[in-house]
């Protein structure tokens, strides 16, 4: 019976689990961010990055400043200085001063907020986006992307990655010719090394942003479990004790 | 003070003579065959997960606003600002997974031990309507945090209803009460959600207890303990072979509620979206009539239905026919009473044709799951470079769909005709433990 009842579980298991690979990979061929939104300095890098050149069009109105304060292990007076420079007060959400007319007359849309983004397209998506961008005459902004062909937005970590330019393959007969792969033209302040650093910085600060409960979540889960765990063991002796009047009742 | 406590039992006792008795014959005087096994458990569990959805359910009504412009933000704002509002989320959203599971588990237990059959029929029936009633309880509750797939599941579904000739196109309007899923419809799924179906799911539960309890509980043997010799050490009227539910079964569920609690709370503070299965990267995305998701799919419970609706071909010039594919889906498990005429209810003394009937049941069940939530458009390109992904899918899925509905028919035939050789059947049960 027991042993019936261990093979109904694991084929159950394993029916879960063979199909979570499925969704898994729905970023195909995308590098993986190899985020960690536990490594604090991390999440500062990464806010500072943000503030310092995301922030100027992109919102991030379900975060608040003094949220970013606690959970980033910041004071008030670092957020305030560092990282808050619309003069918004500090119980309030981050929101960009960009004036949407202008942004839908620069780039031809409103940029979206990211509060979110990295639970709706996911981290690889961010990760392997910021690092994808290169010049393209033939867009109006003068920059493409690979992950994300024909997006709006203008690479705005230039000065730090450099320009890429996209190296060409053949064209096929009546289409255009695919990016086959990028290559930095004119070097930045930052080393390749040095920048996907900085952008899987972005990218973790982003993933925090898009659930800041992801912080107190996992560490509060392990003593939730551990004591499920204990209690379910101690029902387990309970039952066994009772039942032994079942068993000998035969 | 013991003096206090029986004096209000006296008291409540004189006022109300029947409760006592009541409480002695769902609980302790309620004998249930001692023979149960882990395919017992997910009844209790479906109890427990619902009284999680209604507590849960009732502090995120607290800040949740219902409206097209808030919805998005108030669930946010519960994931954020509200105090433990994150734990109260994720334990409602995963407990309408969770909620599927135990009852897809607890009808598998019936469809293999017979538990359906004469003279359980009502019970059967009364859970078949929980079922249909849970459905639309948790597409209602999927509507409402107004996320993109909320928007897109509930026009794709709703729009279902415009296949019906003549008064379709109409009563589409009627159900969302505007051209699309907006505010009025929100605010009406939120009503269904929180009140009307909530009052008729617990109706239902109790008279599906209520019926269950006249007749008593099935077992894995699919023994008539009611039948079979009588006396046994609790007392001596009373089956044999079964012992009292309180405390012999309270305490033995609570092993199982302690275990479910346990990999529940794996998923809630480990992994909530479950890679996307729980909670869907589109519905992180507001609600946006001009941008269509890029695989709108319902959520993991509804795909293998959904994967029969989109199977089953058009044809007469109306797309009907999977609409009435997909409520038959249902319509046939419910029927399964009369469709199945065998004498033995459990599988283990059934013959080899139900077995294997039962198991490609089952397969094409998940399979059709599969199809539906689109990992096998995603699978057949990987798998089988150059292949044509929709005449391959179609291929399969329609095969799976066979499946499904020839389980019904196959099972009909099997145990009308004669065909069953069945095995002999213990007079008593057994117990492997």
């Amino acid at each position: 019976m027991i042993k019936r009842t261990i093979s109904s579980i694991a084929l159950a298991l394993g029916l879960a689990v063979a199909t979570i690979p499925a969704l898994a990979s729905e970023g195909e061929g995308l590098a993986p961010a190899g985020t960690n939104i536990r490594d604090q300095a991390s999440l500062q890098r990464g806010a500072k990055l943000f503030f310092n050149y995301c922030v100027g069009c992109h919102s991030l109105k379900y975060v608040r400043y003094s949220r970013l304060a606690s959970d980033l292990g910041l004071s008030e007076e670092e957020v305030m200085t560092n990282l808050n420079f619309t003069g918004a007060k500090f119980g309030e959400p981050v929101i960009s001063h960009m004036p949407a007319d202008d942004a839908k007359t620069w780039f031809g849309k409103d940029p979206p907020d990211l509060s979110l983004e990295a639970r709706a397209k996911g981290v690889d998506f961010i990760f392997n986006y910021l690092n994808s961008f290169y010049l393209d005459p033939t867009r109006p902004v003068g920059w493409n992307n690979t992950v994300f062909p024909n997006a709006s937005m203008p690479n705005p970590l230039w000065e730090l990655q450099g320009l890429q330019t996209a190296v060409h393959g053949e064209a096929a007969p009546g289409q255009e010719a695919v990016v086959e792969k990028l290559q930095i033209s004119t070097p930045g302040r930052m080393s390749p090394e040095e920048f996907r650093g900085a952008t899987r910085d972005i990218t973790a600060f982003l993933e925090y942003a898009a659930e800041p409960a992801a912080l107190e979540r996992q560490s509060i889960g392990v003593w939730v479990i551990l004591f499920l765990a204990g209690l379910t063991f101690l029902l387990y002796l309970l039952k066994h004790e009772y039942w032994k009047d079942v068993h000998d009742s035969h | 003070m013991a003096n206090v406590f029986s004096r209000i039992g006296d008291w409540v006792n004189e006022r109300a003579p029947n409760l006592a008795p009541t409480y002695r014959k769902h609980m302790t005087e309620y004998f249930a065959p001692k023979n149960f096994n882990l395919w017992y458990y997910f009844g209790s569990l479906a109890l427990l997960v619902l009284v999680n959805q209604i507590v849960t359910g009732i502090f995120l009504t607290m800040n949740y606003k219902t409206s097209a412009l808030e919805a998005f933000n108030s669930v946010e704002y519960i994931m954020r600002d509200v105090e433990w509002g994150w734990l109260i989320r994720y334990m409602h959203s995963t407990g309408a997974s969770l909620f599927f599971v135990v009852v897809f588990l607890h009808m598998f237990r019936g469809i293999m031990y017979g538990s359906f059959k004469r003279p359980r029929e009502l019970v059967w029936i009364l859970g078949m309507l929980i079922f249909l009633v849970l459905m639309a309880e948790a597409f209602m509750g999927y509507v409402l945090p107004w996320g993109n797939m909320s928007f897109w599941g509930a026009k794709v579904i709703i729009s279902l209803f415009g296949t019906i000739p003549y008064i379709g196109g109409s009563l589409v309007e009627w159900i969302m009460g505007d051209f699309l899923p907006a505010d009025a419809t929100l605010n009406r799924f939120f009503a269904l959600h929180v009140i009307a179906l909530p009052l008729v799911l617990l109706l239902l539960v109790v008279l599906h207890l209520a019926a269950l309890h006249e007749v008593g509980s099935n077992n894995p043997d699919g023994v008539d303990v009611k039948h079979g010799p009588k006396g046994n050490k609790w007392n001596p009227e009373k089956p044999i072979d079964a012992i009292p539910f309180h405390p012999y079964y309270t305490v033995k569920d609570l092993v199982g509620v302690g275990f479910f609690l346990t990999i529940a709370a794996f998923i809630i503070f480990f992994a909530p979206t479950f890679g996307g299965w729980f909670l869907e990267h589109d519905n992180f995305t507001p609600a946006n009539n001009l941008v269509t998701p890029s695989h709108i799919k319902p959520s993991w419970y509804f795909t293998p239905f959904y994967a029969i609706l989109r199977m089953i071909p058009s044809f007469f010039g109306t797309a009907i026919w999977g609409v009435i594919g997909m409520f038959g889906a249902i319509l046939l498990l419910a029927l399964l009473p009369w469709i199945d005429k065998g004498e033995v209810r459990s599988v283990r003394y059934r013959g080899l044709g139900f077995r294997i009937a039962l198991g490609v049941l089952v397969f094409s069940f998940l399979a059709l799951g599969l199809v539906g939530a689109g990992v096998t458009a995603e699978v057949i390109p990987e798998w089988f470079p150059g292949a044509d992904v929709t005449t391959w899918e179609n291929a399969f899925g329609r095969l799976m769909v066979l499946g499904y509905f020839g389980f019904f028919v196959f099972v009909w035939v099997y145990t009308r005709f004669g065909f069953e050789k069945t095995k002999p059947v213990p007079e008593r049960v057994t117990m492997h433990d």
